[in-house]
């Protein structure tokens, strides 16, 4: 087999130095009973040229030259070459985590950059070396409140992406957290009223994501102060990273929960992307996961290293601040790529044509249907609301090899025959052209709900 | 090294020295030793009670944590805000080093710990296992 | 031989890059530097400021301005202050650090696979799901369990979702119990995977050959308990010849046997976890499976499991239509719930099912093999120079401990250090905590007998330079462009983030230690 590199000669040669009669001989401390003598029913051995046309297949049967304007927490962005040529190189694709800090300055000088920018992007002053995507390190936020807090209670706002919302639930059931959601208000975002009347001393936190799950920016200056009042925490859950090119940081948050996906991580059917954690510095040893900090080595050479480990699970095990050991290291080396590339001036570019061409497909797309929330200001993404049923619409739009928004109802029933729909800088003039007519299109005797 | 004959001491490496109904607790320079280069100390709050046996902090080294036991039960008078910055005195003088001082509730628990010659015995103990 | 060298023996097989010195991005950048270019906007221009209002950033975010040139440069010369597996070997116990195969990038990066959105409808998703489908049958059939989900995005996550199914299943009896019995030997993930998910730990002493001591475990199980965790091989290496009494021994009093998949690689084509009463267990596809560690990740810790946990997977779970068509089942009531959004970490689903496409039966079986075969060489030509604390066979990994050198005062974490002289990575030291001083090394079958000659060889040359020169290993590695860190002050200190330097009258005061 092709990736073992030894001869039969070199294994007889080693079972003798061993002292083995046969390879067998190492594996008779399984018991009988539990041996397999027979082959495993798994596809018999490929060449490399059949392992890529198995893929290629496979490929073949997923959507191919379709448009898109699918977002919602995962985000069709142009990926930079060098972010490949980079990360494909042996150095970073093949090495370990860097605990031998000697022979891993690579790493962890790159690691070190990426915090820098995050806290540079988000207006925090940590930030951590990944977690596993933005639905987990939400919930990990929300653990990190409670430890600093020593409070239970949780709010959620419902504009939070949903499967974020499942996530975060799924977490905190065990862990004596009660989780209560808050409704948006009629200009679709986390409704202050309702907030404030839930805010008790009990209270640890309330998570916001913005733009939430609707594209829309929540007030974050507003949330900020009435938690604040009562001692508790704000974390804010971002998306959508490119959206810090151009809408203010979320200074006020005690915690930023990021999907870092946006920054050169390809769409992947949904994963890997990259989570990252960042906070006010008083919570450092409240923040899970690796941290790389600057040192000197003993000639009084900068260098980096792991740093504050005692917080983690190799050492503190069931006192850990997270159980978590292997990350995103490789993701959030394409971000670091991705976020030097594009750079002070890029970022900001990058961030409005986005703003601009979901302006542009609101305009054209909302003559067709409602724009809802119109009044309040978002980002990339916006909700329709057509007279058509979206499984209909959505069926006319793929005979033209559009897919078109996300359907809310499953989520927000109440929101009726709404859509989610999204705009980034790959997205074409011609391609939102294109759909407005199909949506112009409606005939008129049109599918009941 | 010498342990002083006025403090008691745990076979958790914790000292306590009382006067009056005060007690100050710090971590014997055995316990410094064994740990390495502290670089954190996790005090309790001003206010908080503690209890006999009962864990109220810990000590950080780079590469291990040590859970704090209270040699005897009281509530937290005072934290030694000195070691947020300078936790490595604990390192240089372990005895005269303290980390919280308590006002005792049960005085007669300190009968059961240990006087600085016993506390001697029972390291070179461990250490000769 | 001369004392007077660096080195005692042969010249280390690697030098490090030892002469460029790059600074980080943000110390070479400068306004107006460009590295991208956008296609032009084809759509009307807005006034952010008009469009957002307050939510408008005034503030831009203190970026490095760099060209691609520099770029390239910058993230090339990091890449060579870099050990990886590309260069050599890893002996590094439980992390199964073998070669990740590039055909494995190459399909992850295919047009159609590479960009598929995770929302797109089903019937344009046929290719992910049957992807998906087959890498789930494949680990169905090599752990012997009836069920599996692929969500967890690590192998900690799949603890926690393993445990999760745990507790829900005790749930629907009635009884979710109290405790999980944990051996001492156990990874650090393990108990902090217990905590979270509301057990308490039960420590289980390992016996005096460093495993599972039954009668002592038949002591502790009773009503409370909820499950154990079990690491088989264990992390000395060893195989729970006992693992059908542990089994039953916990199934008896309605406890469940959990085992934590990280030493698969000894398993794999041998033997089954479901055959041998494990009732779930997680894998990690960046070890047995050769998905590319990167770093410190990204990893994927799918959960396999017994049919009668199967209705507790998290939600969705891929179903197939009677028409062949796959699609994710969302009707799932007695669901534990999502552990994360979306599917998994897809790309490394592709990657794990190429690595087995591309061995077959076969070559699986053969792996695994040769992983045991390489362990039990090295245990074979260093046992008469570092101290074996446990006579018990050794499948893929072999534990040493550092109790001939220290009376030198050389330590584990020494010549592991000077290990690194010799051109190769550290094994893992001080792990398991059962073992003090322990040097736990796992060859993994990628390397060769020349690979491993060398290993023993550089091992064999650290243990006379331990007794006869113990200084030059106390105070490795000698040849790396950084030697050893102070980790003390940057615990006491930490500095995680570089800082513009504060300009005061024009002057511009250096932030903490940028010098050279």
């Amino acid at each position: 087999m092709r990736y073992l590199p030894k001869s039969d000669a070199e294994r007889a040669a080693m079972l003798r130095d061993i002292g083995a009669a046969s390879i067998n001989d190492l594996f008779s401390v399984i018991p009988d009973e539990y041996r397999l003598t027979r082959d495993l029913k798994v596809p018999r051995q490929m060449g490399e040229s059949e392992i890529i046309d198995h893929f290629k297949a496979a490929a073949q049967k997923n959507a191919n030259g379709y448009i898109s304007f699918l977002g919602a927490g995962a985000y069709r962005h142009y990926r930079p070459v060098i972010i490949d040529s980079l990360v494909q190189r042996g150095e970073f694709l093949t090495s370990y985590t860097p605990y031998q800090a000697e022979i891993t300055q690579g790493t962890l000088q790159a690691i070190f950059e990426f915090q820098t920018m995050i806290c540079e992007l988000t207006g925090m002053d940590i930030a951590n070396a990944s977690m596993y995507d933005g639905s987990t390190g939400a919930a990990e936020a929300v653990m990190m409140a409670v430890r600093v807090t020593g409070r239970d209670g949780v709010l959620v706002a419902r504009t939070a992406h949903p499967e974020y919302r499942e996530v975060m639930h799924t977490y905190a059931q065990h862990q004596g957290h009660d989780a209560r959601e808050i409704n948006y208000g009629p200009d679709g975002r986390i409704d202050l009223a309702a907030l404030e009347a839930a805010l008790t001393d009990q209270i640890a936190c309330v998570l916001v994501q913005s733009p939430n799950f609707f594209g829309i920016i929540e007030d974050i200056p507003a949330i900020a102060e009435i938690m604040h009042k009562k001692g508790a925490l704000l974390i804010v859950s971002i998306a959508e990273a490119v959206s810090l090119g151009i809408v203010r940081p979320p200074v006020e948050a005690d915690i930023v929960s990021m999907e870092a996906q946006s920054f050169g991580v390809a769409l992947s059917y949904g994963g890997p992307y990259c989570g990252v954690l960042a906070a006010k510095e008083k919570y450092l040893r409240q923040m899970p996961g690796r941290l790389v900090g600057e040192t000197k080595d003993t000639e009084g050479r900068r260098g980096f290293v792991l740093t504050l480990s005692t917080r983690e699970q190799h050492i503190r095990r069931e006192k850990a601040t997270s159980n978590i050991c292997t990350n995103q290291a490789l993701v959030a080396l394409m971000a670091t790529v991705f976020m030097t590339v594009y750079g002070k001036q890029g970022i900001r570019e990058l961030a409005m044509q986005n703003l601009a061409k979901a302006k542009y497909a609101a305009d054209t797309l909302g003559k067709h249907g409602k724009l809802l929330f119109a009044k309040t200001p978002r980002f990339h993404e916006f909700v329709l609301q057509t007279e058509e049923s979206p499984k209909q619409l959505n069926a006319r739009l793929l005979d033209k090899k559009i897919i078109g928004g996300l359907p809310l109802k499953r989520w927000y029933p109440e929101l009726g025959n709404a859509t989610l729909w999204c705009a980034t800088e790959l997205t074409t003039k011609e391609q939102i052209d294109a759909a407005a007519g199909v949506l112009a299109g409606a005939p008129v005797a049109v599918e009941a709900r | 090294m010498s342990y002083p004959q006025n403090y008691k001491y745990t076979r958790e490496h914790e000292w306590i020295e009382v006067t009056g109904k005060t007690g100050t607790i710090g971590i014997t320079d055995y316990a410094q030793n064994s740990l390495g280069d502290i670089v954190f100390v996790d005090a309790p709050k001003v206010g908080s009670s503690v209890s006999k046996g009962g864990v109220f902090g810990s000590v950080e080294s780079v590469k291990a944590v040590s859970d704090l036991y209270s040699p005897a039960s009281g509530t937290v008078t005072e934290i030694n805000e000195s070691l947020i910055d300078a936790p490595e005195k604990i390192n240089t003088d372990a005895h005269s080093t303290w980390i919280i001082k308590i006002e005792l509730t049960n005085p007669s628990e300190l009968d059961s710990l240990l006087a600085a010659a016993d506390y001697e015995k029972f390291i070179a103990e461990e250490t000769g296992k | 031989m001369a004392t007077t060298s660096k080195f005692i023996g042969n010249t280390p097989k690697v030098t490090a890059h030892l002469t460029q010195n790059e600074g980080l991005s943000f110390e070479k950048s400068s306004p107006g530097k460009k590295g991208y270019k956008l296609a032009p906007l084809d759509v009307p221009e807005v006034d952010a400021a008009a469009l957002l209002g307050s939510a408008a950033r005034e503030n831009e975010p203190l970026l490095p301005e760099l060209s691609e040139i520099e770029i390239i440069r910058h993230f090339t010369r990091l890449s060579t202050w870099n050990y990886a597996i590309d260069l050599g070997m890893y002996p590094l116990g439980s992390c199964t650090m073998k070669y990740n195969p590039r055909v494995n990038e190459f399909v992850s990066r295919l047009e159609g696979i590479a960009e598929a959105h995770p929302y797109q409808p089903e019937s344009l998703s046929q290719g992910s799901l049957e992807i998906i489908k087959l890498l789930q049958d494949c680990l169905i059939e090599i752990t012997g369990m009836n069920a599996i989900t692929l969500q967890p995005a690590a192998g900690a996550h799949g603890e926690f979702t393993g445990i999760l199914l745990v507790r829900a299943y005790h749930e629907s009896t009635g009884n979710p119990r109290k405790t999980i019995i944990i051996p001492d030997s156990a990874h650090g993930t393990n108990p902090a995977t217990a905590a979270s998910c509301g057990y308490q730990i039960v420590n289980l002493k390992s016996n005096s050959q460093g495993g599972v001591d039954v009668a002592a475990l038949a002591q502790l199980v009773n009503e409370d308990t909820a499950a154990m965790m079990l690491t088989n091989p264990s992390t000395i290496g060893v195989f729970e010849n006992e693992i059908h009494n542990i089994a039953h021994v916990l199934h008896d009093r309605g406890a469940l046997l959990y085992m934590d998949g990280a030493n698969m690689n000894a398993l794999v084509g041998k033997t089954r976890p479901g055959d041998f009463g494990v009732d779930v267990m997680h894998l990690n596809l960046h070890k047995t499976f050769s998905t590319p560690h990167g770093g410190g990740g990204p990893g994927s810790g799918p959960v396999a499991c017994k049919e009668f946990l199967e209705p507790f997977l998290p939600s969705p779970v891929l179903a197939q239509g009677a028409d062949g068509l796959l699609h994710w089942n969302y009707d799932r009531p007695q669901s534990v719930g999502r552990v994360r959004m979306l599917y998994g970490n897809f790309g490394m689903f592709v990657r794990a099912l190429a690595y087995i496409l591309a061995n077959g039966p076969d070559g699986l079986r053969q792996t695994t093999e040769d992983a045991v075969l390489n362990a039990n060489y090295i245990r074979k030509k260093l046992e008469d120079v570092y101290e074996l604390p446990y006579t018990t066979p050794s499948m893929h990994e072999v534990v040493f401990s550092d109790k001939r050198q220290t009376k030198n005062g050389v330590k584990t974490g020494d010549i592991a250090k000077r290990l690194i002289d010799y051109g190769f990575h550290p094994y893992t030291t001080s792990f398991p905590l059962i073992v003090p001083g322990a040097l736990m090394i796992e060859p993994t079958e990628s390397e060769s007998r020349e690979e491993l000659d060398l290993f023993v060889d550089a091992m064999r040359q650290i243990a006379r330079e331990a007794d006869e020169n113990p200084e030059l290993v106390a105070t490795a590695p000698h040849s790396t462009r950084i030697s050893r860190l102070d980790e003390t002050t940057a615990a006491r200190k930490p500095v995680l983030r570089w800082k513009a330097p504060a300009v005061t009258n024009g002057v511009e005061i250096d932030t903490p230690a940028k010098e050279w």
